[in-house]
Order: structure tokens, then sequence, then C-alpha cells
């Protein structure tokens, strides 16, 4: 066994260690438990960094060895898994510094970073996971681990959303593992593979593949938030910032998102999936819960719900993307897993600094919020703009890419979509940036505190501003090879085979 | 070498027994742990030989079978055997610090221990259907004894009618053995497995088997023969209920699915077989539904027995008439299951006596705001809750996916509602107490930490059922070592 | 029909009146009692039964000594716990706890753990 089987290994052992450590720290050790959460982000980016250049090499790492009888446990780093990997990763050491700052002087923080390190890990479990079981595995890891989040607060309402967060998603995951059950039932144990395993499969298993393929991206739509299954997300705002930040932009919702794709790409391949007539109805549902959320989302007045049935929309673009079945759609789709993760996770920090620093929940308390937070504004701006889709910023590749996609495979009502769509997305972010920037203060803010020398904590300043700094880049810089869109390219060439 | 161990595996126990029954409390634990260290040695010598030569048969003093005891060593065996050192280990170790040696009835822990643990080994490794009957019944009193020894009027309560039921059961499945042993001349299962094969013509003897599961599910607590269960497990002090659920139900469960592993298929038939399964899948939901009703910490556990205890009655319609394969599966699933139950249970009845002891209460409700003290005892809870519900990577997960896919490659698929649903049901109460520790408006602002050693040994046991779904391979492939002449499994 | 199938019978007619009382009553030391009746005809089947078969045999005798001995057993733990129970709740029978609104004072009112 090389090093090179073990960098895997490796890197979902630091997030493990790092959540074993912590939980072991007495509470008041707090810049202890910062240093360990810290050394262990930054370790872990560059483990990843070091597996995407090897990647990107041509090499490939994993390791397997047998776990129930017929079943094997597989960690695998390929071009696709690198891509969700680096955005857990880099994620992961931003949302630790803000939620440093976030959860100054609150208690139960040992409990807190232990169960979001055991989160972290989960989500590079699925990454890096080989076949749909191991997929799975960490799949469920996830469901648990985030639940302490979620409930974090302790409060009745924080509770509630808890039980709503974990019937939804445990059942998620029963109806997953009943697909994969069945599917593991005719075929065996399937590796994810480049182009699938059923090209040329018998049409005697041409039902039994739908049913099997309904019920799994039923399983993986619950996380995906797809409607009608993301009842959850908008009642799981209530946890603290940063775990909304990491929710909606890195670990739950990615993971449904990125299971789909697994199982489009690598277990059916797309074009046995579209000859079965499966993306069609994929495509449809995708589209209508981009509309559908953008439209919930217009009449939310507290913030985070706003930004939350935002996400409910945004993701079923990666889904959406998919079902275009041609090169450069599906580059549309898996690009916005990234842009949709580097904005989302901006609005959600500024959304937190609003919280903890002015007190604002509702968006009617915004008002004249830029004079007083300039830095702030300025990122959840560039953010929104970044949604609605305004070049030259992340969200603008995104859907130019889809769009050329849809046009490609003769999918014009896509682009219908994506216009109504975008309009919406406007139609619930220029009144919230209209209130930052152009209206007068008109009361006092809820509960105002100063707090060191910037206009927050600059543990709470910086995540936003840099994420912020990042979803330009990743626009202005699209056509480089290593822009998010460059190495989607690069999947698209390797796994995808069109 | 094998005389040794076997020695040491039956008579170590009962000399243990004898010998601390002499002794107070506290001389008696320090008995015990050594009687334990020996014990834990010695199953592993004995897993250890297995594992090189293969399983053998043993006449136990150089006596031949029908008189003499014959004793069957094989892979599923030895797992067994060396599951049992393992929980009873833990348990008696706990129990050493968890009892109150003040209280003088307390020191009668040692011997009904040691006499449980004899009476398991039997069990494991008897050959004979009336031997099997005795231990049957060393294990039941000594466990009634057991739970006798919480002291207050519902323990005894409690206590007596476990062993009416218990007496019941064994009734029952003696009557079957007197049948049996009218037919065929015979007490070895093996001796009336062949004789079986020969002439089918074994009249009334369907009805012996019939009677004899009755027993043995009354004594497993099947559903709906389970109501004494509760309450026993509920009342009893925490390190004999981690021995109550973990391994004594197991015993009569062992010898429930030996019995229709070799008879089933000449015996059996599709309505009981599917019978038993469905009283199982009525008992996971039903154990499941209870469990999220009580109100009392130790009574959700109980309950959650209930309801696992039936998963494990779904081998019977799995490997009735199904292909081998299946079979198989079903069987792996079932040990796997009786491994990560033993284990996750006994860790949360231990962490449960732990939480109980730190909040001074045993209601669910009295939780509240514990997390907030990061109590060790909580972890180990939930990491058994994780087992119970049936998630990866826990061993209860991969019994789990091993009856999935026995169920699918039988075409039972009705089973898969059981096994899902259960889990989800599962999870519902072992989420209950992880929610009431996460509440916040709670006004307790200390906490009382139990010692270290009182809370690493339930860790200990539910990071093995952890482990176990990662094990399972290695595990299952010693359970599978036969004899050495290839002689039936 | 031998004498010793008509022990057999009778063995198993001793079972069901046994098993007939152990179910209806719910006095602890009868129903105890009609364990003993029953585990007697279980003990008449098993000597009976194997005899019809094939004539004397000396290991159902054996099987059914041992087995006394294991009925002895029970049902001395059976009494001492009984009597405890009665001891310490006042109670003769099982009955369910929560009909249970009046608690009987026991005859030596002894309500605390016992002290033996």
């Amino acid at each position: 066994m090389t090093t090179g089987a073990l960098l895997p290994v490796f890197a979902l052992m630091t997030s493990l260690t790092a959540a074993v450590i912590i939980f072991t720290l007495p509470e008041q050790k707090h810049q202890l438990r910062t240093a360990v959460n810290l050394i262990a982000a930054v370790l872990k980016l560059l483990l990843v960094g070091l597996m995407i250049w090897g990647v990107f090499q041509g090499r490939e790492y994993g390791i397997s060895f047998p776990m129930i009888p017929g079943v094997e446990f597989v960690l695998r780093a390929d071009a696709l898994a690198m891509l969700f990997a680096g955005l857990s990763a880099s994620w992961w050491l931003l949302t630790t510094v803000y939620a440093v700052g976030y959860l100054e002087d609150s208690p139960n923080r040992s409990r807190f970073f232990g169960f979001f390190s055991l989160c972290v890990a989960s989500t590079m479990g699925i990454a890096l996971a080989g076949n749909l079981f191991t997929f799975f595995l960490f799949y469920e890891m996830l469901t648990l681990s985030t639940y302490p989040l979620v409930v974090h607060r302790g409060t009745q309402q924080a509770l509630r959303a808890g039980r709503t967060y974990i019937i939804y998603t445990l059942t998620g995951g029963a109806v997953l593992l009943f697909g994969i059950a069945m599917l593991h039932g005719f075929s065996g144990d399937l590796p994810f593979r480049p182009g699938g395993h059923f090209a040329d499969m018998s049409p005697d298993l041409q039902a039994p593949l739908t049913l099997v393929f309904v019920i799994l991206i039923a399983g993986l739509g619950v996380k995906a938030a797809i409607v009608p299954l993301h009842g959850w997300l908008p009642t799981a705002m209530v946890a603290p910032a940063p775990v909304s930040a990491l929710l909606h932009a890195v670990a739950v919702v990615k993971a449904g998102a990125f299971g789909i794709v697994r199982v489009v790409f690598e277990i059916y391949g797309l074009e046995t999936a579209n000859a079965l007539g499966l993306l069609w109805g994929l495509a449809a549902i995708a589209a209508f819960t981009i509309i559908y959320g953008s439209a919930r989302a217009l009449s939310q007045s507290d913030l985070k719900r706003r930004l939350a049935f935002s996400t409910v929309s945004q993701v079923s673009y990666i889904i959406l993307g998919l079902c275009l079945a041609g090169p450069v759609g599906v580059a549309g789709g898996l690009v916005h897993l990234v842009h949709q993760g580097v904005m989302k996770i901006t609005l959600f920090f500024c959304a937190g600094n609003y919280a903890e620093t002015l007190g604002i929940h509702r968006i009617d308390e915004l008002d004249g919020a830029g004079r007083r937070m300039p830095g702030t504004s300025v990122a959840f701006t560039l953010a929104a703009f970044g949604m609605i889709g305004t070049p030259p910023l992340a969200g603008f590749i995104t859907k130019w890419t889809m769009g050329t996609g849809a046009l490609a495979a003769g999918m014009d009502w896509v682009i219908a979509v994506l216009v109504i769509s975008s309009l919406l997305n406007a139609a619930y972010f220029l009144p919230v940036l209209n209130r930052i920037w152009f209206r007068e203060q008109k009361n006092a803010w809820p509960e105002e505190r100063q707090w060191g020398r910037f206009e927050t904590s600059a543990w709470l300043l910086w995540p936003p501003l840099i994420t912020a700094g990042f979803l330009v880049l990743a626009g202005l810089l699209a056509s480089a090879s290593f822009s998010p869109l460059g190495w989607v390219e690069l999947i698209v060439a390797r796994e995808v085979d069109l | 070498m094998t005389l040794w161990l076997m020695a040491g595996l039956l008579f170590t126990p009962l000399a243990w027994a004898v010998l601390t029954l002499l002794a107070g409390f506290r001389r008696g634990r320090v008995v015990t742990w050594l009687g334990i260290a020996i014990q834990v040695l010695v199953s592993l010598a004995l897993w250890a030989v297995v594992v090189r030569d293969g399983g053998f048969q043993y006449p136990l003093g150089g006596w031949q079978a029908p008189l003499g005891i014959e004793l069957r060593v094989d892979g599923l065996a030895v797992t067994f055997v060396l599951l049992t050192a393992l929980v009873a280990a833990a348990s008696g170790l706990h129990a050493g610090f968890y009892l109150d040696p003040d209280k003088q009835w307390h020191r009668y822990f040692w011997p009904l221990f040691w006499f449980l643990w004899a009476g398991l080994n039997v069990v494991w490794l008897g050959n004979d259907l009336f031997n099997l009957y005795v231990g049957l019944e060393l294990i039941s009193l000594s466990a009634v004894g057991l739970v006798a020894l919480g002291g207050q009027s519902e323990a005894l309560r409690a206590a007596l009618r476990y062993l009416m039921a218990a007496l019941l059961g064994s009734l029952a499945y003696l009557l079957g053995v007197a049948l049996f042993y009218g037919e065929f001349g015979s007490l070895s299962l093996s001796g009336i497995a062949s004789a079986l094969g020969q002439d089918s013509s074994g009249d009334g003897t369907g009805f012996a088997l019939v009677l004899m599961l009755f027993g043995l599910a009354l004594k497993t607590a099947l559903f709906p023969m389970h109501r004494w269960l509760p309450p026993a497990h509920g009342i009893a002090r925490s390190p004999v209920s981690a021995l109550l659920s973990a391994l004594v139900v197991k015993g009569s469960f062992y010898i429930a699915a030996r019995l229709w592993l070799e008879l089933g298929a000449p015996l059996g038939s599709l309505a009981l077989a599917q019978l038993l399964g469905l009283l199982g899948g009525m008992a996971v939901f039903w154990g499941g539904w209870q469990a999220l009703r009580q109100r009392k910490l130790k009574q959700v556990v109980a309950y959650s027995s209930v309801a696992q205890i039936g998963y494990l009655f779904l081998l019977f319609p799995l490997t009735w008439n199904t292909t081998e394969a299946a079979a198989l599966q079903a069987q792996q699933a079932m040990t796997l299951q009786v491994i990560s139950h033993a284990l996750a249970k006994a860790a949360m009845f231990l962490s449960a006596g732990n939480l109980i002891m730190s909040v001074g209460s045993n209601r669910v409700n009295a939780l509240a705001g514990v997390s907030h003290f990061l109590p060790f005892s909580l972890f180990s809870f939930g990491l058994a809750g994780v087992s119970l519900m049936g998630l990866p990577p826990t061993g209860g997960f991969a019994a789990k996916w091993l009856f999935l896919q026995a169920s699918l490659a039988t075409g039972q698929w009705w089973w898969l509602v059981v096994l899902l649903g259960g889990g989800l049901l599962s999870a519902a109460y072992v989420f209950r107490v992880y929610r009431a520790s996460f509440v916040e408006d709670s006004n307790i602002d200390h906490f009382f930490h139990p010692a270290r050693r009182l809370e690493i040994i339930p860790m200990i046991l539910a990071l093995l059922s952890l482990g176990l779904g990662l094990m399972a391979e290695p595990v299952l492939s010693v359970m599978a070592l036969t004899f050495a002449n290839g002689e039936g499994t | 029909m031998t004498p010793s199938l008509l022990y057999a019978f009778a063995g198993a007619a001793l079972c069901g009146i046994g098993l007939f009382g152990f179910i209806v009553i719910s006095h602890l030391l009868r129903k105890l009692l009609a364990f003993n009746l029953m585990g007697s005809g279980v003990f008449l089947v098993l000597v009976g039964l194997a005899q019809h078969r094939s004539g004397p045999d000396p290991v159902p005798q054996a099987l059914v000594l041992t087995g006394i001995v294991v009925a002895i057993a029970a049902t001395a733990l059976a009494v001492v716990l009984i009597r405890r129970y009665f001891h310490l709740s006042g109670k003769t029978a099982l009955e369910d706890p929560a009909r249970d609104t009046l608690p009987h004072q026991g005859p030596r009112e002894v309500r605390e753990a016992p002290r033996e």
C-alpha cells in the first residue's frame, strides 16, 4: 500500500481526529480548540490540494476492503470527487474561522465544533466514496452529525426544526437504502464508474432499473431539497449562521445533489439514463423546483428563510444541468455545485453578520445597513448579483453555460426556465439590496453591539469578503484551467463518455 | 489442550459461583475479576483453536452421548462464547463499581453472575436437547435471581413475572424434547435430523417442534409474549439489565435457531415460518412504538429490546425452503444482529445506568440539557443508538443489509417494510433521548460525572458495535467454520 | 395400548390440567403448584413415551432425575421470591400495578428493601 492509496484516508482522518480531540477537550479551552480546528482544516486543505494536483496529472488514489459479504468499502479520489472535496475542504476552513467568531461567548462550543468536524468528515467521505454503499455510509453519518448542529440553540423552535430535519432525512435515507439494496440485489456491488454500468443492459432490466432510479432519486432528493421533499430546509434555518452556511453551501443539500450526479453519471451512465427516458422526468421536476423555490422566496420576510428558499431553487440548477445530457450543459450543472456554494455561503455569512452585529433577522429591518456595515453589504450585494446572474460573476457563468448547453441539446424550454428564474431572483434580491443601500435607517438596530475596530469582529468579516472575492474571480477567470469551470470541463472530458 | 479449555470454560464459572457464594461483596468482587480474566483468556484460546483447526465435537469427561455430555464446538459457538466473555466481563467490571457494596444482598450478584455465565456457555456448546434444557434453566433461574436483586417489591414482582414466563417456556420446551425422544430415541440434534432424513413419517413431531419453538419464543420475549420483559429489564440494576438483554434472551433464541436450521426443513411449514416472521415484524413495530411512549429511560431501552429481538425472527421465513445463498445470508444477518444487539444494548444499559446516576432520576425528561456537560455516557448511549437504528457502519446496519438482501433474493419483499420501518421507528425513540439532552432552557447548572472507569466500559462496547459493521467479513468467516471433518453446520 | 402409553397419556392430561391452573389461577403459590403438576406430567410423558417405543430405557430415567432436580431448584427459588414479595407488598398475586390504587400494608409493615 502506497502513501498515495492512503491520501484519501488521511483526508478523512484529519477532521475525524479533530472531532475526537475536540470532544475530549474541556469546554473552557477555547484557544486550544480553535488551534486544533484550524490546524486540521489547513492540513486537510493541503491534503486535498495534493490530491487535486495528483488527479490533474492523471493519477488516481484509492483504497478498498471488504466490509459485509458482497460489499466493499471503497474510497477513491477521482476528478469528480475532488470537485466536491475541494469545495468541502476550502469552505471548512472559512466556516471554522467564521464560527469561531460567531460563537464567541456562547455555551456548548466543544459540542458544536466536535459535531462540526464530524460533519465535515462526512462530506469528505461522501466526496471520496467509491461506490454507492460507501456513499450511503457517509450520507447517513452526515445526517447524524448535523442534527446536533441544527438543534444547537436548544430552544423549542430549534428542537422542532431538528425533528423535522431528522424525519425528512432519515426517511430519505431509508428510501435510498431500499433503492441501493434493490440495485445490489440484481447487479451486485457497483463501483462508481465513468459511463455507468448499464450501457448494454438486457431489455427485461429496463422496468426494474427505472423503478430503482425513481427510488434512488427520491431518497437523494430529500437532501437535495427537490420539491416536494424540500420542507425541512426552510425550517432548518433556525440553526446558527455558520451551520446554515455549511448546510446550504457544502454539506447537506450538496450531498444530495452530488449523489444524484454520481447515480446519473457513474451508476446508470448519462446515455442509459437518457435512453430510459429518466432524464426528462428529472428535468421537469428540477425545472419546477427552480421556479417554485424562487417564487416562494419572494414572499418570505425573514432573511434567512428567503435565502433558504433560494437554495431550494438554486440546487436544482445542478440537476437540471445534468438532464441537458450534453457536455456543455452538464458542465454548467456541475460548475454550479461550486458556484452556488460560494454564493450561498457568502449570503449566509452576511446574514449571520447582520444578525450578530445588529440583531437583524427580518428583511424590513435592513434599512440603511449598508452604511453601518459596508464590507458585509458589499459581499452580500456581490453574491446577490451573482445569484441573479449578472456578468461577470459566478452565477452568470453557470447560466450562460447551461443556456448554451440547452440550445445544443435542443431543449429550448430550459432557456425560458433560466430567464424566469433569473427574473424571480432579481425580484427577491433587488428589494433587499434597495433596503440595504438606498433606504435611510428608520429605527434603532434591534441589538447593536460594537465589535473590534471593524464594522464587526474580524473573524466574522473576513470570511464573507474572501468568498465574495472568490465568486468574482470564478466569474472573471472562468476560462482559466484552474477555475471551477476549467476543472469541471476536465471532469466532463474525462468522466462523462459522451 | 482442549481438555483444559473445555474444563476452564464450563467448570470455572461453576467453581467461581461457589467461591463467591462464600465471600462478601468486596471479596467476591476481587475473586470475580480474577475469574473474568481466566474466562476471557480461555474463551480467546478456544476461539483461536477453532480458527486454526476448525470445529470439533467434544465428549465431556470421555463419556459418550446419550448419557454423557457431548459438546459441539464450531465457529458459531465459539463466536458466541467470545461474545459472552466480552459482554459478561464488561458487565461484571461495571457492576463491581456500580453496585453499592454496603447493601448486603448485593453480594449475591457474584454467584448468580457466574451461574448465568456457566449456563450460557452450556447453551452455546450443547449438542443434545436435554443439556440445552438444563442450560436454559440455569440461565433463567439465575437471571430471575439477578432481577430480584433490585430488592424493592416492584423488582420482585418483575422477577416473579419473569420466572413464571420462563418456567412455562421451559416446560413447553421439555415436553417437546419428550416427544422427540419418544419418537426417535435420540436427544442429539444431528441424530434427530438424520433420523428424519431417513423416514419422513415423524408424525406428531411437527407438533413437538412447534411446542419447543413456542417455549423458546416465550423465553425470548417474542411479541405478543413479550410482556414480562420490559418490567424485568427495566427495573433490574443496570449491569444486570445489560446481561439480560445482551445475552440471556439470545440463549433461548440461539436454541430456537439451531432447531429450525436442523429440523425446520422436514418438520416446519410455510405457515409456521411466515407466522414467526410476522410475529417478529409485529414485535419490531410494537416494541418500537412502546419504546417511543415510555417515560423512563430504562423502559425505553427495554422496549427497544423487544423490537430488536423481532428482527432475529426474520431468520425463520428467510431460511425455510429458500436458496442456499439466501439462507446463508439470513444466517449471517442473524448472527450479526445477535452480536451487534448484544454489544449495543449492553452499552446502552450501562450508559443509561450512568446517566441515571448522574442526573438522579430515571426519567427521559430529566436528561434535559445534559449534553451541555458532554457526558461521556451520553456519547456511548448515542453510538449504541446508531447501531440500533441500523445506520452504517454499525453491526446493526450490516445485519439489516444482509436481511434486506436475503428478503429480496427470496422474493419476500414484505420484510423490507419491517426492516426499513423498524429502523425509522428506532431512530424515533433514540432521537427522543438525544432531543431531551439538547434542551437548553433547563435549569441544571451542575452535573455529577460518574467515575471514568464506569464510563469507559460502555464506550468500549459501543465502539465495538460500531466497528462490527466494518469487521463483519472476518467475524462471519469465523462463524462459518464448521467441523474439521466437514460434518454439517 | 400398552401401560407405558397409558402413562404418557396420563402425563399429557396432567400437563393440560396444570397448564389450565397455571393460566387461570392468580394466587402465586397455587400457580407454582400448577407448574409442578405440569412438570410431573412432562416427566411422565418423557418416560412413558420412550418405554412404549423401545422398552425399558435408562436414559429417560436419568433425564427425569435431572429434571426433578431442576424443578426443585426452580420451585425453591419461586417460593423464596413469593415469600419476599408477600413480605414487602402484602400481595399474593401479580395483579397489574396500574390497578393497584390502594396499597395494602404488608403483615410486618416492612416496606424497604430486604435485609437478609
